[in-house]
């Protein structure tokens, strides 16, 4: 189960929350109320130039005082406060959110870059302090999640006082793991998060390959990982957007024998090089990042996943009833095929 | 005469009423235990080994064999196999030989971890209906590809690919060599790797001139006694393997009785007619890591950088820094044999109590090569003592690219694992060089058996993949969460790194 949708805008045009709200809120017998979430782009233009982070605290001493002591070491706070939320009647709420704007001192990560000294932040936080989550590190992005149904989530928040030109949100029915704040999508790191539908049966795989790269995998599910693989394949690696989701879901085998020479040697190189990072089992995803939004399917299409476009907009979700209640008026509706990739990147 | 006589272990029957005095039981049993003394055919029970050709080969089903039970005093510490050791000891004051693989009540790890699979909200996946793909590339991989775009969507291979082996199934066989076995075994093994699309190695015993059809489906193997290794031999492999260990007898050397080199034997090893082929327990070019390094590099530069070069090593205590050395060596792939493997002749000694369990093993090597960030660039073979397809997927899960077989292969082709390989006598036509003995296996019938048993285990991992939800082996491979352990202790369990039943 589970509900996802999300929409960008590719001229850059801001949405407020309210209507991914009531999009996902259509898909709430996709979710058991454990968890929803939204993560919004473009939504600190004021700082811009900072990496946001936002933290969940289970309460405001010794974890505050640790993760501050931590940050104020490595950079910069420029501000920080609780993020605004708003009593709801079925949500009870487990931990406090606080968001600062941070800038790391350039010092001190020589030989490395900016985003790494964050990924090593974010580790060290989320596995040596105890009773602090950094849930969301990007510049100009943040998520806004907790344990609940979609509408609920979203009051919480008051999702529809942000705005932004990308919308990712997620309706959670959790079957491994236990519904908690930290486990709702989205799940993020730096500029990538990810929505996801389904189960990794290769996380045992994926896990181990993404830990021998030092990422730390401390959300105790199998999304977290598609974030860390994106960062690596995309970010560090540099592969292009398709061909990262080549390596996460690639052509079978006998499609790749067929293809000609130079393109079986490219497929063939990727398997090889990024077989660990392959996914397996049930899943429609998608990921977003600065650039813009990416979809796609497992090989074998266990989980559905629509997508559709209106004018500069394009819409990827679970269910096509979804994006109409986003808008109705669309130009183009149509089922990507397993493994393709769907991509909305901004108008240059 | 102080010692006198130890009890027969091998009870024979033959039911005179069914017997039809064909004598079949006299032609095939190579250790002469019948004879026929007038209307009757007589056992030497003393001779037996339990190979059960006669029985295979009773037309009548006249014969009848049991492990006859212990008539010494009974004993818990002082079991008839120590006591009789000691007899042996006493009598001969030599080391004491033994075939196959470890004979000890050790607790077998594969049998305590179970798989998973898949029930409601992640579907199996079914193999008959959907691909499954188990294409393995043995060999390095880069850590990452580089591209160019030559315009958006299109992209050009920048990284230049090592050679791998491509493996249609993760299921290779092992090292057995031309001596150890007899060459219709041989031939029989690289007719069915051939078939199946996955490989074989030669051992150290050369590659002969028969076999030289299959070739781009054998890896030639270098020990320290080089038989039969020139550059023809280097050439025609698809890889070559360094053996440094293995797993039945880690530390020491291999010895071919001389009365096992027959003419082509020593033609194939290089080696003069009837002399005993003995290599050294260390390789004396190769006394530190640095030293293999220089080796599996002058091996690829002799063959041009085109052909992968294995190492392999019997899993021992330590395996997990050594197989990381090895890894750093630019060797391709590292073998790690554990101590049920498996061997034509291994002091007893040995064989039951040096080593670890190629379980343990894995899970080590695989965590140690993580940890140092160069898992993906090495390929790990795992073997010793692998049964059946649930023990492959086993590995697999723990960590391996994939595995050797070998037991397993000779019992596909008739072996009854009787554990008397070394005296050169059996009568399975396996691991013998009599001609007449030799001729007993029909190289297309086992080749048949052999592509068999292989493929049925390779529907098997597909369909234990499928039902774990998984239909890629990349997927499969070091996926510990698709493991957990039964009646393991913790320790164990920490060094296999999975998770207990019910977790």
């Amino acid at each position: 189960m589970c509900g996802i949708i999300s929409v960008i805008d590719r001229s850059r045009n801001k949405m407020n929350g309210e209507s991914i709200k009531n999009a996902l809120s259509l898909m709430d017998e996709r979710g058991s109320g454990e968890g929803a979430g939204y993560a919004v782009y473009g939504v600190y233009p004021e700082y811009a130039d900072y990496y946001a982070l936002h933290i969940f605290y289970d309460d405001l001493a010794e974890p505050k005082a640790a993760v501050e002591d931590l940050l104020e070491k490595w950079g910069k706070v420029e501000y920080d406060e609780e993020i605004p939320t708003y009593d709801q009647e079925r949500l009870k709420k487990d931990h406090t959110p606080w968001r600062y704007f941070f800038k790391p001192d350039g010092s001190f990560f020589s030989g490395s870059t900016e985003e790494d000294s964050i990924i090593h932040i974010v580790n060290k936080i989320n596995t040596e302090i105890d009773g602090a989550l950094v849930f969301s590190s990007g510049k100009n992005i943040g998520i806004f999640k907790a344990s609940g149904w979609p509408e609920d989530v979203a009051n919480f928040y008051r999702i529809e006082d942000y705005e932004g030109y990308i919308w990712l949100a997620h309706n959670r029915y959790p079957t491994n793991t236990s519904g908690w704040w930290g486990g709702a999508h989205p799940f993020n790191l730096l500029d990538w998060s990810v929505i996801h539908n389904g189960e990794i049966t290769s996380y045992g795989t994926n896990r181990r390959y993404i830990e021998s790269f030092d990422y730390k995998c401390t959300m105790e599910t199998d999304t977290e990982v598609v974030a860390y693989l994106a960062d690596l394949l995309g970010r560090k690696h540099g592969l292009p957007e398709d061909l990262t989701v080549k390596a996460l879901a690639p052509p079978f085998w006998d499609e790749i024998d067929k293809m000609s020479d130079d393109k079986k040697e490219l497929y063939t190189a990727l398997r090889m090089a990024y077989g660990p990072a392959l996914m397996n089992g049930p899943f429609a995803i998608v990921i977003a990042n600065a650039e813009g939004i990416i979809g796609f399917t497992d090989r074998i299409k266990l989980r559905p996943l629509v997508a559709a476009e209106a004018g500069d907009r394009l819409y990827i979700s679970s269910e096509e009833a979804a994006i109409r209640r986003m808008e109705n008026n669309l130009d183009r509706v149509w089922m990507p095929s397993a493994g393709e990739p769907v991509i909305g990147r901004f108008n240059k | 005469m102080t010692i006198g006589s130890t009890p027969v272990k091998y009870r024979i029957k033959i039911d005179q009423d069914l017997c039809m005095l064909c004598e079949r039981c006299i032609e095939n049993c190579s250790y002469g235990v019948f004879r026929r003394e007038g209307q009757k055919i007589v056992p030497d029970f003393r001779k037996c080994t339990a190979c059960h050709r006669c029985i295979a080969m009773c037309p009548r089903d006249a014969i009848t064999l049991e492990e006859k039970p212990n008539d010494y005093r009974s004993h818990p510490l002082w079991t008839r196999e120590a006591r009789e050791a000691i007899y042996n000891q006493a009598n001969s004051g030599r080391i004491i030989l033994s075939g196959m693989g470890n004979a000890k009540d050790y607790p077998v790890i594969f049998d305590r971890l179970v798989l998973d699979a898949c029930q409601v909200t992640n579907p199996s996946i079914d193999p008959l209906r959907e691909p499954m793909e188990l294409r393995t590339y043995i060999g390095k991989k880069p850590r990452k590809i580089e591209i160019n775009t030559v315009k958006e969507g299109d992209y050009e291979l920048k990284t230049k690919i090592a050679p791998n082996l491509k493996l249609e199934t993760p299921v290779m066989i092992g090292h057995m060599s031309y001596g150890a076995i007899s060459l219709n075994a041989q031939l029989a093994m690289a007719k069915a790797v051939n078939k199946v699309g996955t490989f074989m190695g030669t051992g150290e015993g050369g590659l002969h001139k028969d076999l030289y059809p299959y070739q781009n489906n054998m890896i030639v193997q270098i020990a320290s006694g080089r038989f039969g290794v020139d550059i023809n031999y280097l050439e025609r492999g698809a890889a070559i393997e360094i053996k440094i260990g293995q797993g039945a007898k880690p530390g020491i050397g291999g010895h071919l009785p001389g009365e096992k080199v027959a003419e082509d034997v020593s033609k194939t090893r290089m080696i003069p007619l009837h002399s005993d082929a003995i290599s050294p327990a260390p390789h004396h070019d190769i006394y530190s890591i640095e030293d293999l390094a220089q080796l599996v590099r002058s091996l690829k530069e002799a063959t041009e950088w085109k052909k992968p070069v294995f190492v392999k090593i019997a899993a021992v205590h330590n395996v997990a820094a050594i197989a990381a050395g090895i890894a750093k060596s630019s060797a391709d792939a590292v073998v790690i044999d554990g101590f049920r493997g498996g061997t034509g002749a291994a002091p007893r000694v040995f064989r039951d109590h040096v080593g670890i369990p190629v379980e343990a093993a894995i899970a080590a090597v695989d965590d140690k090569l993580r940890e140092q960030g160069i898992r993906n660039e090495v390929s790990i073979i795992a073997s010793g003592g692998l049964r059946d397809s649930a023990d492959v997927t086993k590995a697999i899960a723990l960590g391996a690219d994939a595995v050797y077989i070998g037991t397993a292969a000779l019992i596909a082709m008739g072996c009854r694992v009787c554990g008397s390989c070394y005296r050169g006598l059996c009568p399975w036509g396996i691991a013998t060089q009599r001609p007449e003995l030799v001729s007993r296996i029909n190289t297309d019938e086992a080749a048949q058996n052999v592509e068999n048993l292989i493929n049925g285990w390779t529907l098997e991992l597909a369909e234990l993949m499928g039902a774990a939800g998984i239909n890629s082996i990349e997927s499969l491979r070091g996926n510990r969460d698709r493991l957990r352990g039964y009646l393991l202790d913790e320790g164990i369990m920490e060094v296999l790194d999975v998770k207990m039943i019910g977790a």
